[in-house]
């Protein structure tokens, strides 16, 4: 029984450190006798957005900061708070429109309407904070550099040499010459991915780099930016690629075109996946504990715990660390692909 | 819970992330951007200008060393030339003094020795003068005793008419 148990454990534990968190989803279904703990409803509960911003507790008992639901349904817009659904538990009415909330904190319309869901959410709550943040760092370091003469002092001290850093190492040798009329916008990229980077990694917070509609966003963006400057040499490349022959244009044309939206297409699903699989990482590593628990005991909590908190420790530093280089990485390839599409080749 | 959720952009949290960022763009651009930017740009014109201004000056300094050192050349060639000069005209002055004095040596000299020839001259003419007076004196002397008495003065006739026949 106890052998059964330990492989168990280790089957867990190599499945969760490989992040495959589908299949760790799948493995405990497989042994529901065992009645091991399944860390991925958490660490899904985690790594979405919600309608609330939850704090602790369970089910009814959720300590949770409500949020405006804002819904537009038939040319109705409907307002109220999150804690109307009572944790999903109640169905909210307005008119003759009435409002459920389901597992995966999508609102449903009872009658089958299909409602805008334009809600405040927890992730939405998480960047209007970021905005707030970078307001008061970005404008008083702004306000700060108009007043004063000679070297930079206090807060502008800080920010003064990342902005420099963003424009002299990253902006000006990708973008070139004409760099100064993108600059405002990279960043603006950069600093905003960075502050919710950091934001993200606080306990409690929202993932907001980690989601897709964020990342798919910033990455349209981009998208919009390079084409639109793009210049005659771009455009020749990609419809009138130099240098082939006339028989591969059937299949150069369409790679070319489809290579307009794969570069994006990439810089969204890094973003996304660099932030997930690192708040994954860390909330199946604190899961390790509760997994020991269930499978051994108190005592085996109590023996994985201490790993289990060096290695969030060790996850967490390097979380920091990929929070820079992913904004610094986005705005590199961002630069490079506006400086690609305004290259001047003769 | 379906994991496609996770790759399912939310159509809601796609608007407010758009609001979002342009609303900060635009308020980082005219806050943020613009204003540290431009004190960058100012800071960096000025430091150059410093060094610019440091350079002409380290130059001018440069120059000025140049010069002091040029005029004090000068000031030296000057000086050696105004001794040089000066002690030329000493040994020209010594010169023509020492000249002068050997003439006016030799003048005083030739003067006097003319002097004394004259002095001699005058003194031998003198005492050929007293010397002739003195014979003469004698001689009239010597005659009046000669001739005192009347033999003498026929015995000295006839000697003189001896020698004057003897002549």
């Amino acid at each position: 029984m106890l052998n059964t148990r330990l492989k168990n454990i280790l089957i867990a534990l190599l499945l969760i450190t490989t992040s495959s968190t589908i299949k760790a989803e799948n493995h405990p279904k497989e042994n529901s006798s065992d009645e091991l703990y399944n860390p991925v409803p958490a660490i899904m509960h985690h790594i979405s957005d919600a309608h609330e911003w939850h704090l602790w507790g369970e089910g009814e008992n959720s300590v949770t900061i409500p949020l405006p639901v804002i819904l537009y349904t038939k040319g109705n817009l409907d307002v109220f708070m999150s804690s109307e659904f009572n944790h999903g538990y109640k169905k909210v009415k307005r008119g003759d429109r009435v409002y459920s909330i389901d597992s995966h904190s999508h609102i449903i319309e009872e009658s089958g309407l299909h409602p805008l869901d334009l809600s405040i959410t927890k992730n939405v709550a998480s960047m209007l904070l970021a905005l707030v943040v970078l307001l008061l760092l970005f404008a008083g370091a702004g306000r700060k550099s108009k007043n004063s003469k000679g070297s930079p002092k206090g807060i502008l001290s800080y920010i003064e040499p990342l902005v420099l850093f963003v424009r002299d190492d990253i902006v000006k040798p990708n973008v070139g010459s004409n760099y100064k009329k993108f600059l405002p916008y990279l960043l603006t990229l950069f600093f905003f991915i960075l502050i919710n980077n950091l934001l993200g990694l606080l306990p409690g917070s929202a993932n907001v780099t980690g989601n897709i509609a964020i990342t798919l966003v910033l990455s349209f963006v981009t998208l919009l930016v390079t084409n639109f400057s793009a210049n005659k040499s771009y455009w020749g490349h990609i419809f009138k690629p130099p240098g082939v022959p006339l028989a591969l244009m059937p299949i150069m044309i369409p790679i070319e075109i489809v290579g307009i939206f794969t570069k994006p297409f990439a810089l969204m699903i890094r973003l996304f996946a660099n932030i997930s699989a690192g708040h994954i990482i860390i909330l199946s590593l604190i899961s390790l504990i509760f997994m020991a628990q269930s499978g051994l005991g108190n005592g085996g909590a109590f023996g994985v715990a201490p790993v289990s908190v060096l290695f969030v420790l060790f996850m967490y530093l390097i979380e920091v660390l990929v929070a820079f280089l992913q904004a610094y990485i986005f705005t590199l390839l961002t630069s490079l692909f506006i400086g690609l599409a305004t290259v001047d080749h003769h | 819970m379906d994991p496609m959720a996770l790759v399912t952009p939310a159509i809601g949290l796609m608007f407010w992330t758009c609001v979002v960022f342009i609303l900060l763009l635009l308020l980082l651009k005219k806050f943020a951007w613009k204003p540290i930017l431009n004190a960058v740009d100012e800071r960096n014109e000025s430091i150059d200008n410093a060094l610019k201004a440091a350079d002409k000056a380290r130059s001018e300094m440069a120059n000025l060393t140049a010069d002091n050192e040029r005029i004090l050349a000068e000031a030296r060639a000057e000086r050696d030339s105004l001794l040089k000069e000066a002690r030329d005209m000493k040994k020209s002055i010594v010169n023509e003094a020492k000249e002068q004095a050997n003439t006016e040596a030799d003048k005083i000299l030739t003067s006097a020795k003319e002097q004394i020839t004259n002095e001699k001259m005058k003194a031998i003419t003198e005492l050929k003068n007293t010397v002739a007076d003195l014979s003469i004196d004698m001689a009239t002397m010597v005659l009046k005793s000669e001739l005192k008495d009347a033999d003498k003065q026929k015995q000295l006739v006839s000697k003189a008419l001896k020698e004057a026949e003897l002549n």
